[in-house]
């Protein structure tokens, strides 16, 4: 038998009063009392069909055996199974021949361009525009050289990483702990002539003898660089750290000293390739 | 008794300037110092005042430590708005940073959320609560000077935790960052803060203990406990700051995690609707809808609270039937939770009119109406399917800030209106219009920002999981972050608005307590009456 509705003041107050404050003994909303319950139900429910109650050895593993482990390593299974046949065709394949098959090439970019962007981008950039002392990837200025296998073999063993035997190695000396700041200044103003900025004559001209006394040996009689010894061109408008005075003579006093993980045994062979390919096609592979 | 405190006072400061000298860290040597300055004050004022005849206690009801607790949670409350906005920008425009250690994002990170959660919202509850449990007792505040010591013990924390983490002192605990000497200075205060609530309760003359005491005592207790082990931590030295946590790897974020959600539960939702359970019958002036409902979801919602923290941990280390517990309780929190939303809307029922013409009780029901939101918000992302998409992202911010300004921030401006002409004898607010403006900057304030998060969070969420065809990443992290930058000059300028807001309502508080309001409705014959 339902109660007859009744109004808001018809109800009685609990009788006490605390500063004026009076309180309706109205009953709980059905509504709000029936969800609440839902919800409890709900819970039974699912504490029953997933793991929940912790027991001595281990917890209830539910009606479902659901494990979220269990679920990362089926995702991560489905798409290895899936990529199983064309990951072995890309490992078979010399990297140089992978632009020639259009499915490996696709493969091969889609891979590397996730790997770029977990790995890479922090220093590089996500775009591999690079930043001050990280190199844009996208150009066709290299240290170490652009072609696919140079590329591969930075990737591999890094550049100046202690921990790789076969790391890419060089070291500029300070030659603020050689030269004096004068001849250090003529240096900087001859750089600056040989990369086509303003220069004063006469402290380029003392400069053009000291760098073939102190710097030709690595970056060349021209300043043109050397990719085997990973010594920037001087004589082009691309620099890594800054190409005006002020960071040219910083450069020359204290030297740099840029440092790249190697990458062998922290990602797969597969994802070297992948991302050797994926650098090289950026636009500035050689 | 008057040699025993000179002596105390007397050691405190020596030992804290040796403290000072010995100090191993600037954070440590510099809090040292503001506690010898504190007791040398303490002992100057002990030596001036022997001798002095004992003031003869008075009847009536403390109502001076209240009327300096609206004082602090207003300035607390722009200092905690105004870092706020100032680290909203920081996010959209970085060059804020400064590139000093003091000003980065890292460091003011945690002085926001502590000045608003601990300095605004902790002010505006130790202050509500012995506004309260006195009327709602029929006694004075319980232990004589005691309130004080509380008052400005966590005037003292407070000051403490701010300076430790611009210094860059920090256990690097959310919501729990200052060091062990701090912690242990709060736990002092807290226990007296409970001496102090719970002795005016025993010593009441009604035959009841009304709701807003059950939930007083439910924060004040359970913040107690969770305070104490969360920060259970052995200091390196006595004199350094850095501390060593008991607990490691999992178990530590468990704790870290059951602490942190039940600060939101205990300090953010059953300390506020202790408030909630006093103001809006009394504004509204009428009764509780529901004394029944008041008890079930009172009990239900401190039992399932403490059990729902789980929920912040989905798909870490922490074992799946955790994760499990975590996930249901927070699905039967839904309703207790709402039960203290229903209980204080339905008490407008017959008096939905006065909204038309009371701004404070619109304050209200907004900040319940967000209420119900934000408690309804929280179980959907404890379910692990929608928390996978938004754990880590904006969402979460969203979620707290629409609870934080839209329930807390609002009740608490509520309160501070209703409080303040009755604490300074004045007949009305200075202007009900400026509560109006407040109301609506604050309201649209809220929907900009959380709006703008759910944007982003949703954004990022997708950006993030997005794989192409053969299960390869698409977006860099970078990406996602790019990609946010218009959103967040909404959500700072949403904060800026909420922050306008405060400042009206200062300056509306300041006038009204002043007088000034008494003034200028003698001068004029009509003056706003809120109906009845």
């Amino acid at each position: 038998m339902r109660k007859k509705k009744m109004n808001d003041e018809d109800y009685p107050t609990t009788g006490h009063e605390w500063d004026g404050i009076r309180e309706y003994d109205k009953p709980m909303p059905r509504w709000w009392l029936w969800t609440f319950y839902l919800t409890i139900v709900f819970s039974v429910g699912y504490v029953i069909a997933y793991p929940a109650i912790p027991l001595l050895k281990g917890a209830t593993p539910g009606l479902l055996e659901y494990s979220s482990r269990g679920e990362v390593r089926e995702n991560i299974e489905l798409v290895n199974g899936q990529n199983a046949a064309i990951e072995a065709k890309l490992l078979a394949t010399p990297l140089a021949e992978i632009s020639a098959d259009p499915e490996l090439s696709r493969f091969a970019t889609a891979g590397g361009g996730a790997v770029f962007r977990t790995y890479c981008a922090q220093c590089h950039g996500a775009g591999a525009q690079g930043f001050k002392g990280y190199p844009n990837l996208q150009d066709d200025d290299w240290l170490w050289g652009g072609n696919i296998e140079s590329i591969a073999l930075t990737v591999r063993h890094g550049i100046r990483h202690d921990a790789d035997e076969d790391t890419r190695y060089s070291e500029m000396p300070k030659f603020g702990e050689i030269l004096e700041s004068e001849e250090i200044a003529n240096l900087a103003q001859y750089v600056s002539l040989i990369s086509g900025q303003e220069y004063d004559k006469a402290a380029a001209a003392q400069g053009k003898i000291s760098f073939g006394d102190n710097c030709s040996s690595c970056h060349g009689d021209a300043g043109l660089g050397d990719v085997e010894q990973g010594a920037p061109n001087l004589a082009d408008a691309l620099w890594l750290y800054g190409g005006d005075v002020e960071t040219v003579t910083e450069s020359i006093t204290n030297s740099r000293f840029g440092v790249m993980p190697a990458w062998q045994g922290r990602i797969t062979e597969a994802q070297i390739k992948q991302v050797t390919f994926y650098v090289h096609q950026l636009g500035g592979g050689e | 008794m008057d040699i025993l405190k000179i002596l105390t006072f007397a050691f405190i400061t020596l030992f804290a300037v040796m403290a000072a000298n010995f100090g191993l860290d600037w954070a440590y040597s510099i809090h040292a110092f503001i506690i010898a300055l504190c007791a040398f004050y303490m002992f100057i004022r002990s030596v001036r005042q022997v001798g002095e005849p004992i003031a003869v206690t008075s009847t009536g009801y403390q109502d001076d430590v209240v009327r300096a607790g609206v004082i602090a949670t207003s300035f607390w409350g722009l200092a905690g708005f105004l870092v706020g906005v100032y680290i909203a920008f920081q996010l959209a425009f970085p060059a804020l940073n400064l590139d000093l250690p003091f000003t980065t994002f890292g460091r003011l990170r945690p002085l926001h959320t502590s000045a608003v959660i601990f300095a605004f919202g902790g002010n505006a509850l130790i202050a509500t609560s012995f506004y309260i449990v006195q009327r709602t007792s029929g006694a004075r505040l319980w232990g004589g000077n005691l309130c004080w010591f509380v008052f400005w013990g966590y005037q003292l924390f407070i000051v403490l935790a701010a300076t430790g983490y611009l210094l860059g002192a920090t256990q690097s605990k959310e919501y729990a960052e200052p060091e062990w000497y701090v912690d242990i200075w709060l736990t002092l205060v807290w226990v007296a803060y409970l001496a102090v609530f719970l002795g005016t309760l025993i010593k009441r003359k009604e035959p009841h203990i009304y709701v807003a005491n059950w939930f007083f005592l439910a924060f004040i207790v359970t913040v107690a406990m969770l305070h104490i082990v969360n920060n259970l931590s052995m200091p390196v030295s006595i004199f350094g700051s850095k501390s060593v946590q008991l607990f490691s790897g999992v178990q530590d974020a468990l704790t870290q995690w059951w602490y942190g959600h039940n600060a939101v539960g205990f300090f953010l939702t059953a300390g506020f609707l202790g408030m909630m359970y006093y103001f809006v019958p009394k504004q509204a002036n009428k009764p509780v809808f529901s004394y029944k409902l008041s008890i079930i979801h009172f009990w239900s919602l401190i039992f399932l609270y403490i059990w729902a923290g789980p929920h912040h941990l989905h798909y870490t280390a922490l074992p799946d039937w955790a994760q499990t517990l975590g996930m249901v309780f927070s699905i039967m929190l839904w309703m207790p939770s709402w039960g203290g939303m229903i209980n204080g809307l339905m008490t407008l029922n017959g008096a939905w009119d006065k909204l038309r013409t009371d701004p404070v009780l619109k304050m209200m029901v907004i900040s319940l109406a967000f209420y119900g939101m934000s408690t309804f918000e929280g179980p959907v992302m404890s379910i692990k399917v929608v928390n996978s998409l938004s754990h880590y992202t904006d969402w979460t911010i969203g979620h707290v800030h629409s609870g934080a300004l839209g329930w807390n921030g609002m009740i608490t401006f509520a309160a501070l209106y209703y409080l303040t002409p009755r604490l300074w004898n004045r007949d009305s607010l200075y202007s009900l219009s400026m509560v109006n403006w407040h109301f609506w900057l604050a309201t649209i304030g809220i929907i900009f920002y959380a709006a703008s998060m759910w944007v982003t969070g949703i954004m990022e969420g997708l950006m993030w999981r997005e794989v192409d065809a053969q299960g390869f990443l698409v977006n860099s992290f970078a990406d996602t972050v790019a990609a946010k930058f218009p959103m967040y000059v909404v959500r700072g300028t949403g904060g800026l608005m909420y922050l306008a807001g405060a400042i009206i309502m200062c300056v509306n508080l300041w006038l009204t307590a002043t007088g000034a309001g008494e003034r200028k409705h003698t001068s004029n014959t009509a003056s706003a009456v809120p109906a009845e």
